[in-house]
């Protein structure tokens, strides 16, 4: 499977396994998507369960607050993260406090689907990473997948969790793994082993993290896209690196983010946000606060720039394979 | 920077609304249209939203200026029904001038009163279903007492103490009722709105025949998720009472501000293709007939309406707020639907039903039994006194589960706590 089928399958199983289980969004449902992910489910579940909405985020999260209120258990999508800034206030506000404020009475079981990151000629409206944003905002939750396998494993876990969970899916590996090479031939997932997706029920829990690759030099925190960009710098350098692909932001898997800083003793962390205030940040001060006296460099950030997301310059913005490469090379200098 | 002036043309200029009168001003508010009680039609429950012109520009009233009730939209309501009412309208302003003065008396942080107001929480209240979901401002505190929720539980909620529900998590009168129908308060304006749309929805797609109501003042109608609501309400011919509560101020800005100098906030539901009724908000009969007619057409799956309950703000915004700094004192003694207690007891009066001295009786009876209650809740501490709620229930219910970061920041805050010998440290 791609990852746009397992997403889908996703939901298949769980609007199979629970009635409760809605799927909405804009163009969700007669056609299945502007991405093709809920391709089917109208016509198998119904339009009572799979419906298209109105052009309105803060009506769509709403709506599906309401519902979760209800007793339901939506899955909204917003068709590109860098439209999710009208349902600000319903996730901030409402989707994420609902639990705390009634101190458990109400609760807001919904995980808002949404392509994001760049790598697409997505320009600045339709390549953002705003994962940061939700990050800081207590009650939610924070997942992003690598892989067909994990994306399914992990939206199943995501729909499941009583909490509302924020699932950004990389829409520049929704078809294949990316490597960093813009101009290189495209890949599909049907080589890479993340393609191979069971059919059933599976789940991968939330809050842990995957070691993608074991290394001794260097720790590379890294999420989304960029675990395949990072796997192939490391090839294409030689250096011994051990990749964690976090998988969910909120809650991190801190466990494995210490254990792997203590071997190593040096920390990269890479993602295609911008830098200031993103979630590299928290993950550098994490490290400092946990690894201090294990660490032999200072704690690294490969980002984007500080800058909206450019069209014609994309690959001069991307933190790609040269940006990587001259970073670890960096952070190796005195190794 | 200036463009070069047209000759021909005046320069533009913008329109600032201003509100009729301010502070010192003498009131005058002849120009304000009051048809006869009789004259609102009562449409069937199905009829189309596109026949509601008439019912979004005028004002469905019931009693009549001898305090009968009169007319189409006449509920008929028995003695008791109305007593009841009656009662909880009296019982609802009772406890906002106890609570009002319990925070003068600095033994909570904030209060905000419905007074002049209460008709429309408990007019509506009273004609939906006990099972019908809310979701309310910040001033519809007559929902719960009409639904006999236990008046402790509001206090105890107000003083943040530890018998309140909400851990004191939440600001004072943001109550939350899951059992009795009630939306957990949020301070964010109109985000209830879409809510309510989506409960409704999720009601109706799964075949329940319950329906939702929600209520907003008209300076939140102003708000985006406002517009969201209804046309999400209208797409899906949700089973919802959209309730905007003109009360005519929004803290220190007149309803211009929210639109009111051009067209009447039932007159919105035109666009949206939702059956729209402007009621007169202090007369309980109307609200009452209102609500069931909308409730009528929500659970027979005609659709939302949008109800504008037109009525006046008689106190401050909240205890936070002074209006003597903003609007003429003179506007609440004017107000031309006068008082909505005044008017219910007066009809009751009228049909031979009750009498001065019941009613001094009956706010007797009110004013007592939330002294008692008042005494009761205080036995589980004031805000500030030290009976709150155990410190490490701070970060309860973030998640369903504690993630490793809010218990290590628990134990931190505990191990502080027990460090510092301050009496917070007393669990």
């Amino acid at each position: 499977m791609n990852m746009i089928q397992a997403v889908n399958s996703a939901m298949d199983v769980m609007m199979a396994r629970d009635d409760n289980v809605v799927v909405m969004g804009e163009d969700v449902g007669y056609f299945g998507g502007v991405f093709r992910a809920t391709a089917g489910l109208q016509n198998k579940y119904g339009k009572q369960r799979v419906f298209d909405t109105p052009i309105t985020e803060c009506g769509i999260i709403g709506v599906a607050v309401g519902m979760g209120a209800y007793g339901l258990r939506p899955v909204p999508e917003i068709q590109f993260a860098d439209y999710i800034y009208p349902a600000l206030d319903q996730l901030v506000s409402e989707a994420a406090r609902l639990r705390y404020r009634s101190a458990g009475e109400f609760t807001a079981p919904i995980t808002v689907r949404s392509p994001f990151g760049g790598g697409i000629f997505g320009g600045q409206t339709h390549s953002q990473s705003p994962e940061s944003i939700f990050a800081h905002v207590s009650g939610l939750k924070t997942v992003i997948p690598s892989t067909p396998y994990d994306a399914k494993g992990l939206l199943i876990s995501a729909i499941e969790d009583n909490d509302p969970v924020l699932f950004f899916e990389p829409k520049r590996i929704y078809n294949g793994p990316f490597d960093g090479h813009w101009d290189g031939p495209s890949k599909n997932w049907s080589k890479h082993p993340g393609g191979e997706v069971p059919t059933g029920y599976y789940r991968i829990p939330l809050g842990k993290a995957n070691t993608v690759r074991e290394g001794q030099d260097v720790t590379i925190l890294a999420y989304g896209t960029m675990v395949h960009v990072c796997q192939n710098v490391v090839k294409e350098t030689g250096v011994d690196a051990e990749i964690v692909d976090l998988r969910s932001i909120v809650p991190v898997d801190i466990e494995a983010i210490e254990e792997s800083v203590k071997k190593t003793g040096r920390c990269m962390i890479v993602h295609e946000a911008t830098r200031t205030m993103g979630f590299g940040a928290e993950l550098s001060a994490l490290v400092q606060e946990r690894c201090f006296y294990h660490l032999e460099a200072p704690v690294t950030r490969v980002t984007g720039f500080d800058t909206p997301y450019p069209h014609s310059l994309e690959w001069a913005y991307f933190p790609g394979p040269v940006r990587i490469g001259e970073a670890l090379k960096n952070i190796m200098k005195d190794a | 920077m200036a463009s070069e002036q047209r000759a021909n043309l005046k320069p533009l200029s913008l329109h600032v609304p201003e509100p009729k009168f301010r502070p010192g001003d003498e009131v005058d508010f002849s120009d304000i249209e009051v048809p006869a009680a009789d004259a609102a039609k009562r449409p069937d429950v199905g009829a189309h939203p596109d026949t509601f012109h008439e019912l979004s520009y005028g004002l469905v009233r019931v009693l009549d200026e001898n305090d009968r009730a009169v007319g189409q939209w006449n509920p008929r309501l028995d003695a008791d029904v109305l007593r009841r009412m009656l009662r909880n309208m009296a019982m609802t302003r009772a406890f906002d001038e106890r609570m009002f003065r319990a925070q003068r008396q600095g033994k909570t942080s904030f209060y905000m009163k419905s007074t002049g107001e209460e008709a429309v929480a408990v007019g509506a209240a009273m004609a939906l279903a006990s099972d019908d979901m809310c979701f309310p401002s910040y001033r519809q505190q007559g929902i719960l007492i009409t639904r006999n929720y236990p008046m402790i539980e509001m206090m105890n909620q107000i003083y943040s103490n530890k018998g309140d529900k909400l851990q004191g998590k939440q600001l004072p009168i943001m109550y939350s009722s899951k059992e009795d129908g009630f939306f957990s308060i949020s301070g964010n304006l109109a985000t209830q709105y879409p809510q309510a749309v989506g409960w409704a929805m999720a009601s109706a797609a799964k075949g329940d025949t319950r329906i939702a109501a929600t209520w907003c003042g008209e300076g939140s109608t102003a708000e985006g998720d406002f517009h969201s609501a209804c046309t999400f309400a209208s797409v899906y011919r949700a089973p919802v009472i959209l309730n905007v509560v003109n009360n005519q101020w929004a803290i220190s800005s007149f309803s211009g501000f929210a639109g009111a100098e051009a067209t009447t906030f039932a007159a919105r539901a035109i666009g949206y293709g939702i059956a729209g009724l402007r009621v007169d908000g202090n007369d309980a009969l109307a609200v009452y007939a209102a609500t069931l007619w909308a409730a009528e057409r929500a659970r027979t799956n005609q659709g939302p309406t949008l109800i504008e309950h037109f009525t006046y703000r008689a106190e401050g915004h909240s205890t936070s707020d002074d209006p003597t700094g903003y609007r003429s004192a003179q506007e609440y003694s004017n107000w031309p639907l006068g008082d909505p207690v005044t008017r219910l007891k007066n009809h009751l009066i009228a049909l031979g039903e009750w009498d001065e001295e019941r009613q001094e009786a009956m706010d007797k009876e009110c004013a007592d039994l939330v002294r008692k209650t008042q005494k009761d809740a205080e036995k589980n501490g004031i805000l500030g006194h030290g009976l709150h709620q155990p410190l490490d229930t701070l970060f309860e219910g973030v998640y369903e589960e504690m993630p490793w970061h809010l218990r290590e920041q628990q134990q931190q805050m505990m191990a502080e706590e027990e460090a510092s010998g301050r009496p917070w440290a007393r669990k």
